[in-house]
């Protein structure tokens, strides 16, 4: 039984595979847990993701920007 | 030394639960629970924490959790603790596990601290985690103990007489000392080596041990939900958050900032210091700045540092 | 050959607390209550118990505590008076909310304020509303015995409530009594370890206490009132094995000349004996006079005493704690209540006595059979509440 968040979104997060490092910073940041490891880079979980940013602006290579829903 | 990439994938604190967009508490605990060692148990105080996470019939739990009341996550953990001794020598449970006891910061500078003295006075086995977010986030924004000078809460508003709260924060960690525990220390979530690494400390020293964990709020503290973590740094990098832990009564400082950046800095992003910000109570703002430079030089001391 | 030790209404507690092999005792020092938890830390100190013995620096982390040990599986017990038990007021909801089947000693002493250590019933009345299954003692005899049944009432998985073993202050819990003892290998075989089912372990994770909205709590709250009216069936049953271990007999009611007594006194605690003692002499003298005592005051045995006043024509209840403002005080409130849902019409007396441990003599219970004879006889109450043994 889950209850999914990711309604709760205005703003998204997207995830440049290009420039991810796989740093694990944005993982270790996420305070939904909204963040998959990957193999080689992050993948985010929409269902959960409030869209809170924490991500796009802790991302130390600017991988992460927030899109409009 | 923490490394990011050899910590469990698995959240014991499960997605799904209702803390605010960009909550500093829920970072807290999925950094502490990612260094949980073996079998553990937590036990949660009435808070934002405890009423988001485990909203019959659902939970974010994964691992055994017990709220009980607001103030007393201490006496708790000192009863579960006493269970599983007392169990064990009659034969009927056989595994060592570890107590999290968890609460906010009214549930441990305030309604909380007799619980949270009687613990520690008693040695108990156990971590306590402090998720400070410096009021009573969730019945919505009063005043704590914790809650610092001039900061706009709805029991101390920043009115045209009086700005803010008057009174200055306590001072947890010493009130930790005094009692002669193991291990306290502060940590932010910012620095998430320097805590989970405080974290695995607290776990393994033998009696009581004391996180308090500095925790932005978005909705409390008036900010954008994307800058918790940036404001966490902020407060370490000027000095208003020093970081440093006392192990048996020996102070240790774990990040010197040999350049720290005007309170204001942090202050400024924050919609409950908005009003200090003005011609008025400018005097309010270096008296804050006299404050963190008086707290920074009396740690320092503490910790045998030299400027 | 039964063994009979000579103690006090405490250490009778105390006594069936560590032949009860009880894990965990978390408890806070008051008047009267202190020897219960003294004695038993002795007992600590000297390896005669396995338990851990938590100093909390409250009653309502004696509570707290309690409740957390609990819910880990293990068996739990604690004491506590007057001060104490108000202090702990919100931690027994949670208690019995929690279904914690925690068993807890109460040295009876008044409420402040104004201070006062002495006995009354004030403190447990003031919480009877909390779900905690409540006996009263009327001797250590029966202090004994109902601890060491309370723990396999409360226990029982069907039950799951907290057990409040309720003692005069002073008057029980400092008076010597002869108290024959069970053996500590039959009070083992009468009460094996708890095998709870719901614990916090980490194989098998649970969340216990969880925020439970408007759409849920009510049915929390019915299931604990459900659990709460079928103890009394089990209460019975635990009774009946007792007696066979014991050889003494208890039950929901304890009943003198109730088989044809007119006018009747219905009281908690010592008090009872007093009173039967003034009705052995009353019937002596040809009066149709009964007592009836209620062991257990919670869940309250509305259906028992209607029947126990069959050949009743009154009815007086001895309150010893006044419910400010209140029609009666709390036990009458309840009787009356029991003999209006029942439809059994009687003229009842209230007395409220003993508070802040006033003495009761013989004589004012006398006058107080007296005054139910002569309203068995008219049918008229004057005064439905008095004040027993004020000064005037």
């Amino acid at each position: 039984m889950e209850y999914k968040t990711g309604d709760w979104r205005t703003f998204r997060p997207v995830v440049d595979p290009g420039k991810c490092t796989h740093c694990l910073i944005c993982w270790i940041f996420c305070p939904d847990g909204a963040i998959r490891r990957g193999e080689k880079v992050v993948e985010i979980n929409f269902d959960f993701c409030k869209g809170c940013g924490i991500c796009a602006a802790e991302c130390p290579v600017k991988a992460i920007t927030m899109e409009e829903e | 030394m923490v490394k990011l990439k050899d910590l469990p994938e698995e959240e014991l604190l499960a997605s799904g639960h209702r803390l605010c967009a960009g909550c500093g508490a829920s970072i807290a605990l999925r950094m502490a629970l990612k260094v949980a060692r073996g079998p553990t148990v937590v036990t949660n105080a009435t808070g934002c924490l405890e009423v988001s996470t485990a909203i019959y019939p659902y939970t974010s739990w994964r691992l055994p959790w017990v709220h009980v009341a607001f103030e007393n996550a201490a006496a708790v953990a000192s009863g579960i603790e006493a269970a599983y001794k007392a169990m064990a020598r009659r034969g009927a449970w056989g595994q060592k596990v570890d107590i999290i006891a968890v609460a906010g910061d009214g549930g441990t500078f305030d309604i909380g601290i007799q619980a949270l003295s009687g613990a520690m006075e008693r040695g108990s086995d156990f971590l306590y985690i402090c998720y400070d977010n410096e009021a009573y986030m969730n019945t919505g924004i009063q005043r704590s103990g914790a809650t610092p000078h001039g900061a706009a809460t709805t029991t101390s508003p920043a009115g045209t007489r009086i700005p803010g709260k008057p009174e200055w924060k306590k001072d947890l960690i010493g009130i930790c000392a005094a009692h002669g525990i193991p291990y306290a220390a502060t940590a932010s979530p910012a620095y998430w080596n320097d805590y989970m690494t405080k974290v695995q400390k607290g776990l393994a020293a033998e009696g009581p041990a004391v996180i308090h964990i500095l925790s932005p709020c978005p909705t409390g503290w008036r900010c954008d939900s994307a800058e918790s973590i940036r404001l966490a740094r902020l407060a370490v990098q000027t000095r208003y958050w020093p970081l440093y832990e006392v192990e048996a009564g020996t102070y240790r400082l774990n990040m010197r900032v040999p350049k720290p950046q005007p309170v204001e800095e942090f202050l400024k992003p924050q919609g409950r210091f908005r009003h200090l910000f003005t011609p008025e109570f400018k005097h309010e703002l270096e008296a804050i700045q006299r404050s963190v430079d008086e707290n920074w030089g009396r740690i320092q001391r503490l910790c045998g540092e030299t400027t | 050959m039964p063994k009979v030790l000579g103690l006090t209404g405490n250490e009778a507690v105390a006594y069936a607390t560590k032949q009860s092999d009880v894990d965990v005792v978390a408890a806070y020092p008051i008047t009267p209550q202190t020897i219960m938890v003294e004695l038993f830390s002795e007992y600590v100190a000297n390896g005669e118990v396995h338990a851990e013995y938590v100093c909390v620096e409250s009653e309502h982390s004696a509570m707290s505590a309690c409740v957390g040990a609990s819910l880990t599986g293990a068996r739990v017990m604690t004491a506590t008076s007057s001060q104490g038990l108000a202090l702990m007021h919100e931690m027994l909801y949670i208690a019995s909310g929690l279904r914690c089947p925690i068993v807890m000693g109460v040295a009876n002493r008044a409420l402040s304020a104004p201070i006062n250590i002495h006995g009354d019933h004030s403190d447990m009345m003031a919480s009877r509303d909390c779900g905690w299954i409540q006996i009263y003692a009327e001797n250590a005899q029966e202090a004994y015995d109902w601890v060491i049944q309370a723990f396999r009432i409360a226990e029982d998985p069907d039950i799951l409530l907290p057990v409040a073993v309720n003692l005069d202050g002073f008057i029980l819990s400092h008076c010597v009594e002869g108290v024959t003892v069970l053996e500590d290998e039959t009070v083992k075989g009468f009460l094996p370890h708890r095998k709870a089912r719901y614990t916090l372990d980490p194989g098998k994770p649970l969340t216990m206490g969880a925020l439970v909205l408007p759409d849920y709590y009510y049915e929390f709250k019915v299931q604990q009132e459900d659990a709460i009216r079928r103890a009394a069936e089990r209460i019975r049953e635990t009774n009946r094995d007792y007696e066979e271990v014991a050889g003494r007999r208890y039950g929901i009611l304890d009943l003198f000349g109730m088989e044809d007594a007119e006018a009747a006194v219905v009281c908690l605690g010592s008090t009872a004996g007093t009173a039967r003692d003034v009705a052995r002499a009353l019937r002596g003298e040809g009066r149709r006079v009964g007592v009836i005592k209620p062991w257990v005051y919670r869940p309250f045995p509305a259906r028992e005493i209607v029947e126990a006043a069959g050949s009743l024509k009154a009815l007086a209840v001895l309150d010893r704690a006044c419910s400010f403002g209140a029609p009666y005080g709390p036990l009458c409130s309840d009787v009356a209540s029991a003999l209006k849902q029942h439809r059994r019409d009687l003229p009842v007396l209230n007395y409220v006595y003993g508070l802040g441990g006033r003495d009761i003599r013989p004589s004012e219970i006398r006058s107080v059979f007296d005054e139910t004879l002569r309203a068995a006889e008219t049918g008229v109450v004057e005064e439905p509440l008095r004040f027993l043994g004020v000064r005037e």
